[in-house]
């Protein structure tokens, strides 16, 4: 498995980290049911069989965390993008 | 037909012509009692237990491929009850117990072989946390040995006692731990289930669950719709997918594990050993190849197979820890999928939703609690209580948080 760094080049696995699904945010503390909302955020997961978006921490290159996407049923990456610009790749 | 010397010589006179299949290749009918989703060792063992201590024979279990095609016929047989945590040990325990009278509950030879689990340790403070994990152990009944070097050199004497960076000062061994046949487990329990009227279903895929309200009442099929007062869930790494078709999200993520067999090779290891400083644990099948595997990938998948880095550091732990399997090839390696959970222990409850029930999380340890999940979840099933051993196996521990993290890691799934 190879992954795109936006700023190195497509690198080898072994350079990167994984940390998980990329779409959960950090819920905002001061809403009425934070509670709730805090344990969706850190324990439920979507768990997609397909294009999954993931975040990915290059901490042999550049240190740059990444949002990877890539298909959980074939290991093929389909795009990554610095995690700082939020969207998508 | 029962398994015996007799039916074996009877059968040996006549030619061996006169075996039957084993079970039954049912086609499914249009309502049950219950339904099991997950023709694995788990969900099959909950069928054989459902019939056997319930009385409760009306049950279909569907499978999507062929029975065991999935993480029970994927696994490296390891058997063992050595839990720290009070949630966990008595229900592994559970466990030990029933694999050591499977062979006779089933009439069938699981091939259960107490050759014992020992697990190293390289340190004054592994030392500690092993010694407190044995007396744990032993406080709830269950045998455990702390070793020191001498005694480990006694059991496996070909180890790098002395390698620099991690020397073994010694060991915590479970005699009663040791090794099954998988394959077998999925057939005995599957024998056993078919004979009592359980109809195990193949190639039938869930594809979506009916209901009447919240309320399940069966599923939909590739094979039609079947209904049922009670469905459970017994599907591994497939259990967001499966649940997903009822509105349900879970504190579960798939990662896939491989494991390792070398060519096969005269007796070498007795036991099972874990090296405690890396990830790294090998047993030697009775076929004789080395059965071994370390760590999880680390990311989400759906694939059954991993990747090279993990195939090298599962071989390089194995190096630092016995040199002299250096030479021995390897044969094949494969992958299956984990429910990795979110503290590392599974869930065997009710779901939110009425006649839906699950049995998931058993991150990589589900081999060997297959007999206590079957027992556990069929009691669940018939009884709508949790089994005293399985009480703290919640779904809404997560919420409350009286999570049972034997690592102690938190949520992060692929460090458990």
């Amino acid at each position: 498995m190879h992954i795109p760094c936006p700023f190195c080049g497509e690198r080898d696995l072994t350079e990167f980290t994984y940390l998980g699904d990329a779409t959960i945010r950090r819920p905002d503390p001061g809403a009425d049911n934070a509670a709730q909302l805090f344990y969706e955020a850190t324990y439920l997961r979507d768990n997609p069989a397909g294009p999954h978006q993931e975040l990915w921490y290059h901490g042999a290159g550049c240190r740059s965390w990444l949002r990877v996407t890539r298909n959980t049923q074939t290991h093929e990456v389909l795009g990554a993008a610095f995690a700082r610009d939020g969207a998508a790749p | 037909m029962h398994y015996s010397v007799f039916s074996l010589m009877k059968q040996a006179l006549a030619g061996h012509r006169g075996w039957g299949p084993a079970w039954r290749d049912a086609a499914p009918k249009p309502a049950y009692d219950v339904i099991v989703v997950g023709g694995g060792g788990h969900g099959l063992a909950t069928a054989h237990y459902l019939a056997k201590v319930h009385g409760i024979s009306r049950v279909a279990v569907v499978e999507k491929g062929w029975i065991g095609s999935g993480n029970a016929g994927r696994n490296t047989t390891i058997i063992r009850s050595n839990y720290l945590l009070p949630g966990n040990n008595p229900f592994y325990e559970l466990s030990m117990k029933l694999w050591e009278g499977l062979e006779q509950d089933l009439n069938y030879n699981t091939m259960v072989s107490q050759r014992g689990v020992l697990n190293l340790y390289h340190s004054d403070s592994q030392r500690d946390a092993y010694a407190r994990r044995g007396n744990a152990m032993r406080m709830h009944g269950v045998d455990a040995e702390l070793l020191d070097q001498e005694g480990v050199r006694k059991l496996v004497p070909f180890m790098d006692f002395d390698n620099a960076r991690f020397p073994i000062q010694g060991g915590l061994l479970q005699r009663r731990g040791g090794t099954a046949r998988h394959d077998a487990v999925v057939w005995g329990y599957a024998r056993a289930a078919s004979e009592r009227g359980v109809d195990i279903i193949q190639n039938c895929e869930v594809t979506g669950f009916l209901r009447d309200g919240d309320r399940v009442i069966g599923v939909e099929t590739t094979r039609g719709p079947i209904r049922a007062n009670k469905v459970g869930m017994a599907v591994a790494g497939n259990t967001s997918k499966v649940a997903r078709l009822a509105g349900l999200r879970l504190p579960i993520e798939s990662h896939v594990l491989q494991a390792f067999v070398s060519e096969a090779i005269k007796p070498f290891i007795a036991g099972v050993v874990t090296f405690g400083a890396g990830h790294f644990y090998i047993s030697q099948s009775d076929k004789g190849g080395l059965v071994f595997g370390g760590d999880i990938d680390g990311y989400n998948s759906y694939a059954q197979r991993g990747n090279l880095p993990i195939v090298e550091d599962v071989c390089e732990g194995g190096m630092a820890l016995m040199p002299a399997i250096g030479r021995v090839r390897m044969l094949r390696s494969w992958g299956g999928i984990m429910d990795m959970s979110m503290d590392g222990s599974p869930i065997i409850d009710h779901s939110p939703m009425p006649g839906l029930y699950l049995n998931t999380g058993w991150c990589y340890g589900g081999f060997k609690a297959t007999p206590a999940s079957g027992y556990c979840f069929a009691h669940l099933l018939a009884s709508d209580e949790s089994h005293a051993t399985a009480r703290a196996f919640r779904l809404d521990r997560y919420a409350t948080g009286h999570l049972i993290d034997e690592r102690g890691v938190g949520a992060q799934p692929n460090l458990h």
